[in-house]
């Protein structure tokens, strides 16, 4: 078989285009194999040249989803590729849905097959695991080839229309197909077996794998706004300047609570913004584009609700846990409960 | 990131102006920057005061788009 026509798709970051600073860059193709994707040559060997590599900056794809997703494609198509291999995109959420998008789109749209890696929390995985073959890797580049070579395996079987096994066999995330196997035991030998190893402390694989993001129920509307306390609450980074919490500037475990009592407005000499996740700059020259203390207060005065809660809590949503992100919720929701508050405007960046 | 807010199931969505500012841009004079800071926290209030059943993006005016379960 002649050698696969292969095109890598990386974020400005592996491109090697630049930092947050470039996450605002357009769709780019280069000849040949650049940044990460040279590991992605690398793990092919002679079963396939990378012909070249589209880049394009993590913001601008988030922002504009569909129609960066065609521009892309567009640049992909002219490629005519045999394989396409995004990422691999770690614990980088914005990374992680892009590549995830652009995945799905080669197959439906060119009919040509993709493959992309991730860590399992990262939220490109739920968004697209079932549509889309998403190796499991670490959270980060440290073992850059190890992974590529894994993704760029299973994707040589999918250009090859081979057969690809179970996820656990071939290191991916479940698609949500079910297959018939002849099983060697009843289902009550092996749930008995299950539990026995259960009891003996001995790890256990349940076939009926539990959702991963358990439903909330949607809390009722707020009838009467012009008699509601309204909290603001940010994932977005805000600390006052020194940040005195410690809050990290990513995996965050620990979130602050900022009084504004008395303030029409958030001064920019006295806070920073210690969020590691995204180009902080503009945030940090008017506080008001991550929380909306200005306007809030405005609305407040004119009676369009009835009060703004005098404290603003604040964490880094960047590679955070999500186990920490539960814990965190609830601890600043029933500080919420407490102070009487009605309702919460949380900003995300 | 609306698609992730509805993946992980938050009740009542918002879209914004952008990852780096999320309720600003840095673009327009600072009385029209305002005014759009204004405008996304309105909806807010909008979308609070909404029943919903499912995860939903308020999308401006009184339409919000319940994506398909």
């Amino acid at each position: 078989m002649s050698a696969l026509r292969v095109v890598s798709y990386l974020n400005q970051f592996f491109g090697q285009i630049g930092g947050e600073d470039k996450a605002g860059v357009g769709p780019q193709v280069f000849p040949g194999a650049v940044g990460a994707a040279r590991a992605v040559q690398q793990a092919l060997g002679d079963a396939g040249h990378v012909v070249a590599t589209v880049v394009a900056g993590d913001n601008y794809v988030a922002e504009r989803a569909d129609a960066a997703v065609s521009e892309i494609l567009d640049l992909i198509a002219a490629e005519k590729p045999d394989l396409i291999v995004a990422g691999p995109a770690f614990l980088a959420g914005r990374y992680g849905v892009a590549c995830g998008a652009l995945c799905a789109a080669v197959q439906d749209r060119l009919g040509v097959p993709a493959v992309t890696g991730m860590h399992q929390e990262n939220p490109g995985v739920e968004l697209y695991r079932r549509r889309v073959y998403i190796v499991w890797t670490g959270t980060d580049a440290a073992r850059m080839l190890d992974e590529v070579r894994r993704l760029v395996a299973l994707g040589l079987k999918l250009a090859r229309r081979e057969p690809v096994g179970a996820p656990a066999v071939e290191g991916y995330f479940p698609r949500g197909i079910t297959r018939n196997t002849l099983a060697g035991a009843t289902a009550a030998q092996r749930a008995t077996a299950m539990l026995l190893d259960k009891l003996a402390g001995r790890p256990v694989t349940s076939e009926v794998p539990l959702p991963d993001f358990p439903r909330i129920a949607p809390p009722p509307a707020v009838r009467d706004l012009g008699h509601a306390v309204i909290a603001l609450v940010t994932d977005g980074g805000i600390v006052p300047l020194g940040n005195p919490d410690g809050i990290e500037a990513l995996a965050a475990t620990r979130f602050g609570a900022y009084s504004i009592e008395g303030r029409g407005g958030l001064d920019p000499g006295q806070y920073d913004n210690v969020h590691r996740g995204y180009d902080t700059s503009f945030v940090k020259q008017d506080p008001h584009r991550l929380v909306p203390v200005d306007v809030t207060r405005e609305l407040e005065r004119e009676g369009a609700i009835g009060k703004l809660h005098e404290t603003v809590y604040s964490t880094t949503g960047v590679a955070t846990t999500l186990a920490h992100s539960e814990r965190m919720g609830r601890e600043i929701a029933a500080k919420l409960r407490a102070a009487r508050v009605d309702a919460v405007i949380l900003t995300s960046t | 990131m609306t698609p992730v807010a509805v993946m992980v199931g938050a009740n009542r969505i918002v879209p914004a102006a952008g990852i780096i500012h999320p309720l600003g841009n840095a673009d327009l004079s600072a009385e029209d920057e305002k005014a759009l800071r204004r405008r996304i926290v309105e909806r807010a209030l909008q979308a609070l005061r909404t029943e919903v059943v499912r995860p939903t993006v308020f999308t401006g005016g009184d339409s919000a788009t319940a994506p398909a379960t």
